[in-house]
């Protein structure tokens, strides 16, 4: 569990990034946080592995204060996965990448194997397993930052816009691995500008505005709230602006899935039929 | 006019164990906005490092087939000079970018071509403008954000006004909103300037509605090449594994379940909205 308490940060530039906020997060919960270029979204979940510590308030990891302990202890709780995976990646296969932190938290050989072999498969990354990971695709290098976090299974998965660059498959496989793990009461916050990709997942939304969080629900009911969006940089999912463009029909206001959509408009047309 | 032109391109980078592009054959008219897209890994990143001359000069390995930029072959001419007619904005803005300021960022190409002090200035504010990072003029850009980062890439590309410019996923960081307006402002471009638009997206919920012509690519292969609307409307599109806008998503499945909403395929929400008003007015 999460529990952020009144936190504020400030940059050493003075640039507050933070501005008071309060949340929790409960184990098994899938959070999307969304919002503005500079809203503060990344700073906020640097706090949840001790990668920033606030500047006041504070924020308790499982009761545990994140000024009190290192983000090394941290992180085998706490996984991150950053924007940028070059900021992640180093080594010089992808197979050492993955196996870096296993060793780190002391795991032995076979799991070590085990896991690499797993999170390869996982991300469809068997083939490049002896590859650079310079020699890659964007899309593919930021799959090996998932993969070498994944593979500690940590209780905790932060990954910030963990699908730019990647296809329709692997974003349904992220998704599917993310119910996975909400299953396995695993909590998964995630940093994203992909509304489509939230519309799919539906999550619980946190919509962040200037340091502040302006919103917090569920996908189906902020999604398709077109004022408090505007305020957050963020176009309705296209299922919600089809809707939003057919005012006269009366539809139901809280649909972004294409499914459903497909349900309430074949059940509309027959009944006008007949 | 064909602005941009493969015959039979094969593309294998030094080291790499087959080819990442095959056989690619594709021509592009002056004045198109074009859509590249295909599943991760399917050589789109390739196919646009050949369009400046990237390939073979910077990257070497192993071309075969030829490519022809505004009448110039690739392989006879060096990039500065293939550089003048086409921007290219890389997928990651990191790589792109080096001054010291985002405005010397920006006004780097103009110098080079020698652009007057005063046309420059102009040229430099106005791209500073449309891509709303004016206020960052003075920043240092690796102390931006990857969003920020990635506007000052665009406006480096759209100060040269080349005839081509090609963008690789040139959004991915950007908040929505924002990513809406960098689009409109390239499609306004491309409208009122002419300029001749390759851009590679994943996301065509964003993307399709801008485009004249798509291309889809898998496995080093073009599969679909034509009109987004005749395109995307076969089932081929989805099962390579593109994630087809959900208006079209949409019209495919009602169509399945007896509902025809017309023939042409809709792309974006405004287009399957009207079709769907239609549907209604006639029960």
């Amino acid at each position: 569990m999460i529990e952020v308490k009144g936190v504020h940060f400030t940059y050493p530039n003075g640039i507050e990034a933070v501005k008071g906020i309060s949340l929790t997060i409960e184990n098994g919960e899938f959070v999307a946080i969304m919002g503005q270029n500079g809203a503060g979204k990344t700073t906020l979940v640097k706090h949840f592995n001790g990668l920033l510590k606030p500047t006041k308030g504070q924020v308790l990891v499982d009761g545990v204060d994140t000024t009190k302990v290192s983000v090394a202890t941290l992180s085998r709780n706490v996984g991150f996965v950053f924007q940028n995976p070059d900021h992640q990646l180093f080594s010089e296969t992808v197979e050492e990448e993955i196996a870096f932190a296993l060793r780190n938290f002391g795991f032995n050989g076979e799991i070590i194997e085990k896991r690499i072999t797993w999170a390869l498969n996982l991300l469809a990354l068997t083939q490049y397993r002896k590859t650079s990971p310079f020699m890659l695709s964007g899309g593919e290098r930021k799959r090996v930052a998932l993969a070498s976090v994944l593979a500690w299974d940590p209780k905790m998965l932060i990954m910030d816009e963990p699908t730019i660059g990647q296809d329709y498959e692997q974003k349904e496989k992220l998704r599917q691995f993310i119910l996975q793990m909400k299953t396995q009461q695993k909590t998964v916050i995630t940093v994203t500008h992909d509304v489509e990709f939230v519309a799919e997942c539906n999550p619980r939304v946190l919509l962040m505005r200037e340091g502040k969080i302006i919103a917090d629900g569920e996908a189906g009911k902020i999604l398709t709230d077109r004022e408090i969006l505007a305020q957050a940089s963020i176009v309705p999912p296209q299922i919600a602006q089809i809707f939003l463009e057919l005012p006269t029909l009366n539809l139901p206001k809280d649909v972004i899935n294409v499914y459903e959509a497909q349900k309430i408009l074949l059940n509309l047309l027959e009944k006008g039929a007949k | 006019m064909a602005v941009i032109e493969t015959k039979n391109l094969t593309y294998t980078y030094p080291g790499g164990t087959g080819p990442s592009i095959s056989d690619v054959s594709i021509k592009i008219e002056k004045g198109e906005f074009t859509l590249i897209t295909g599943p991760s890994g399917c050589g789109k990143t390739t196919l646009c490092r050949c369009f400046n001359g990237l390939i073979p000069h910077f990257y070497q390995g192993e071309m075969k087939g030829e490519v022809t930029i505004t009448d110039l072959n690739v392989t006879e001419h060096p990039i500065y000079e293939i550089a003048r007619h086409v921007g290219l904005v890389f997928q990651n803005p990191e790589n792109q970018l080096f001054a010291l300021s985002v405005e010397k960022d920006v006004a780097f190409g103009l110098e080079n071509l020698g652009v007057p002090r005063e046309e420059m200035r102009k040229k430099v504010d106005w791209a500073l403008q449309l891509t709303g990072i004016y206020d960052l003029r003075e920043r240092a850009p690796h102390e931006l954000s990857g969003g920020q980062q990635q506007r000052v890439a665009i406006a480096s590309v759209l100060a040269m006004q080349p005839q081509v410019i090609v963008l690789d996923e040139p959004t991915s960081f950007l908040d929505p909103l924002s990513a809406k307006k960098i689009f409109e402002v390239i499609r306004e471009m491309n409208r009122n300037l002419g300029i001749t638009v390759v851009l590679v997206e994943h996301r065509l919920d964003l993307t399709a509605r801008y485009a004249d012509h798509i291309i889809i690519m898998d496995k080093g292969n073009v599969v679909l090449d034509g009109d987004p609307h005749e395109v995307l409307r076969s089932e081929e599109a989805r099962l390579i594994g593109v994630g087809i806008p959900k208006a079209t998503r949409l019209y495919q499945m009602l169509g399945k379940d007896g509902v025809k909403l017309g023939d042409t395929v809709p792309l974006s929400s405004g287009e399957i909205a009207k079709l769907l008003k239609e549907a209604f007015k006639s029960r």
